[in-house]
């Protein structure tokens, strides 16, 4: 036969007992065509828009799921930063178009689409500042809709008021949806460097050098990568640890090829690229802390925790760079604490910390994810976070992301409920040392040196 | 890969019994799916593992259809039934 019986029971296995799925088909929609200084005619062309480009989109890949075997866990539409689309400086004229996005969203059976965009790295427009402030709302009102601000980049350095006007609009978003343990939040990204193909929410938008429309896939299997290590065992060296992540990372990414390819040819769209990211879910076995355990670590969060996940990381990308020419996006082991049941009984016992967090953010995507904090940090300490996060990106010229979530009315060790893919969370303790006066200094923090590096 | 695409791979895994090969090549056979190629084995003492590549050109039928007359064959069996596009094998496991 042209592939072995080996081979065919792999696949098969990795998709039945591993796992292996594609996490996300998202559509990128260009909007510049949309643009209109009234809003309800902006609104309304926006939602023409994604009606007419999105109306198959689920069809389409449940079709090419059937036909490959292989499941395609979401699909999702990835939007222009919209304060690139609507010209008017009027919070109420986002809002209008939150609530069209939104509509148009739950018609083409799509359950997120992100592109509530601004950029300040290096400073607001009028424009930016009304999406800001209508932002709590938004993500309050609607369910679909995420937002994301990328607040620093290694050209620009850091926007400190942007960290601190973002810190309040967090604790103003949480307040808002403090039924729901401040689940607005989880709706969104703040960003350092961030990229403009990524099709993973709630941090997706569509970039400006894109084209008008095109298919960006997810892959994951963090359990296909565990499975691969347990087959080798305890003893074999790290350099064999990385040759078998390599090997199931290259054959992850072929799958995640195929359908990126065959669903663009369906929708009659390009196919943008494949983003290489173990992403985790909180169901048994989908776990990137698990794969960190299976390495050697009793739990991630364990000293070696940053060595192991920098591996990790690096030999994922290694095996997918050479399966695909189309690579993009994030690319790299996702640790969202909520997410990922090996994370979440982490942080319960106090293995894991924030501070640990942050460590390993620096040698992998994404960031501080999916992480719940006392409702009543305060937002200097917030900014504060933000703010080192931010610099990890910066002065490491890659991306990095915060997406924390202070849970009103929550204090450490009580438990976020937030459903679904979400997953839950222990509430995780943050300094309390003050960093108020640094915060409230404002103003913009230098670009780093990108020689002399040491 | 043009002369591929309308070859599937089904893969029949679970408790051995009599007659799993009969049945799924007979429901093959009932919808016009020619097999091209067969892989049979008994793994450990009573785990029936079968790989078998076929094509599916003269077949109006889609995957799922596909799938539900071979899970119908066998549905008394304790067995679980896959069907893919031979495709992804290929990509996946072929550089």
């Amino acid at each position: 036969m042209e592939f072995t019986n080996e081979e065919i029971l792999e696949t098969v296995g990795m998709i039945a007992d591993d796992k292996l799925d594609i996490r996300t088909v998202t559509l990128g929609i260009s909007l510049f065509d949309c643009s209109d200084p009234d809003p309800a005619a902006c609104a309304r062309k926006i939602r023409e828009k994604i009606l007419t480009k999105g109306e198959k989109l689920s069809k389409k890949t449940k079709f090419v799921s059937d036909e490959y075997g292989l499941p395609i866990i979401n699909k999702r539409i990835s939007l222009t930063p919209i304060s690139w689309v609507v010209p008017v400086a009027d919070p109420a004229a986002f809002m209008e178009v939150a609530n069209a996005v939104d509509k148009a969203a739950a018609e083409i059976g799509v359950d997120f689409v992100g592109g509530y965009t601004a950029m300040i790295q290096k400073g607001e427009t009028s424009i930016d500042r009304a999406l800001i402030e209508a932002m709590p709302e938004v993500l309050a009102s609607t369910r679909r809709f995420c937002a994301s601000v990328v607040l620093a980049s290694t050209k620009a350095g850091i926007n400190m008021d942007g960290c601190y006007t973002m810190s309040q609009v967090m604790k103003d978003t949480a307040g808002r949806t403090a039924e729901y343990d401040g689940i607005g939040c989880a709706k969104l990204v703040l960003f350092a460097n961030a990229v403009e193909d990524n099709p993973f929410m709630a941090g997706a938008y569509y970039g400006a050098g894109e084209s008008e429309s095109s298919i960006l896939v997810g892959v994951s299997g963090p359990g296909a990568v565990r499975r691969a290590l347990e087959r080798l065992g305890p003893d074999a060296d790290l350099g064999e640890v990385a040759e078998a992540i390599k090997k199931t990372a290259f054959k992850i990414t072929r799958a995640g090829e195929l359908v990126g390819k065959k669903i663009a040819e369906q929708l009659g769209v390009s196919f943008g690229n494949l983003d290489l990211s173990l992403a985790p879910t909180p169901a048994e076995g989908d776990s990137v802390g698990q794969i960190l355990e299976t390495m050697g670590l009793a739990m991630p969060g364990a000293p070696g925790s940053t060595a192991a996940l920098m591996m990790l990381n690096d030999a994922v990308k290694k095996g997918g760079l050479f399966a695909s020419s189309s690579v993009g996006g994030l690319s790299g082991a996702f640790i969202p604490v909520s997410e990922d049941a090996s994370m979440i009984e982490a942080a319960k016992v106090g293995a894991i910390t924030i501070e640990k967090l942050e460590a390993m953010t620096s040698v992998c995507s994404v960031g501080l994810d999916m992480i719940a904090i006392p409702g009543d940090t305060s937002a200097e300490t917030l900014a504060a976070i933000i703010a080192d996060e931010m610099a990890i990106g910066c002065a490491n010229n890659k991306t990095t992301a915060v997406r924390i979530i202070p849970a009103p009315g929550k204090d450490v060790g009580d438990f976020v409920h937030f459903g679904g893919l979400l997953g839950e969370a222990p509430v995780m303790a943050v300094s309390q040392v003050s960093a108020d006066i640094f915060v409230k200094r404002g103003g913009r923090i230098p670009a780093p040196l990108q020689s002399l590096k040491n | 890969m043009g002369k591929n695409k309308k070859r599937i791979v089904v893969t029949v895994i679970g408790k051995d019994d009599v007659g799993i090969v009969a049945k799924v090549a007979t429901a093959l056979a009932e919808n016009n799916i020619n097999i091209i190629d067969i892989n049979q084995k008994i793994l450990g003492d009573e785990i029936f593992a079968m790989t078998l590549l076929a094509d599916r050109m003269n077949s109006s039928l889609s995957l799922p259809t596909i799938t539900a007359k071979l899970k119908e064959s066998i549905k008394n069996m304790s067995l679980n039934v896959t069907v893919q596009d031979s495709e992804v094998f290929q990509y996946m496991h072929r550089v």
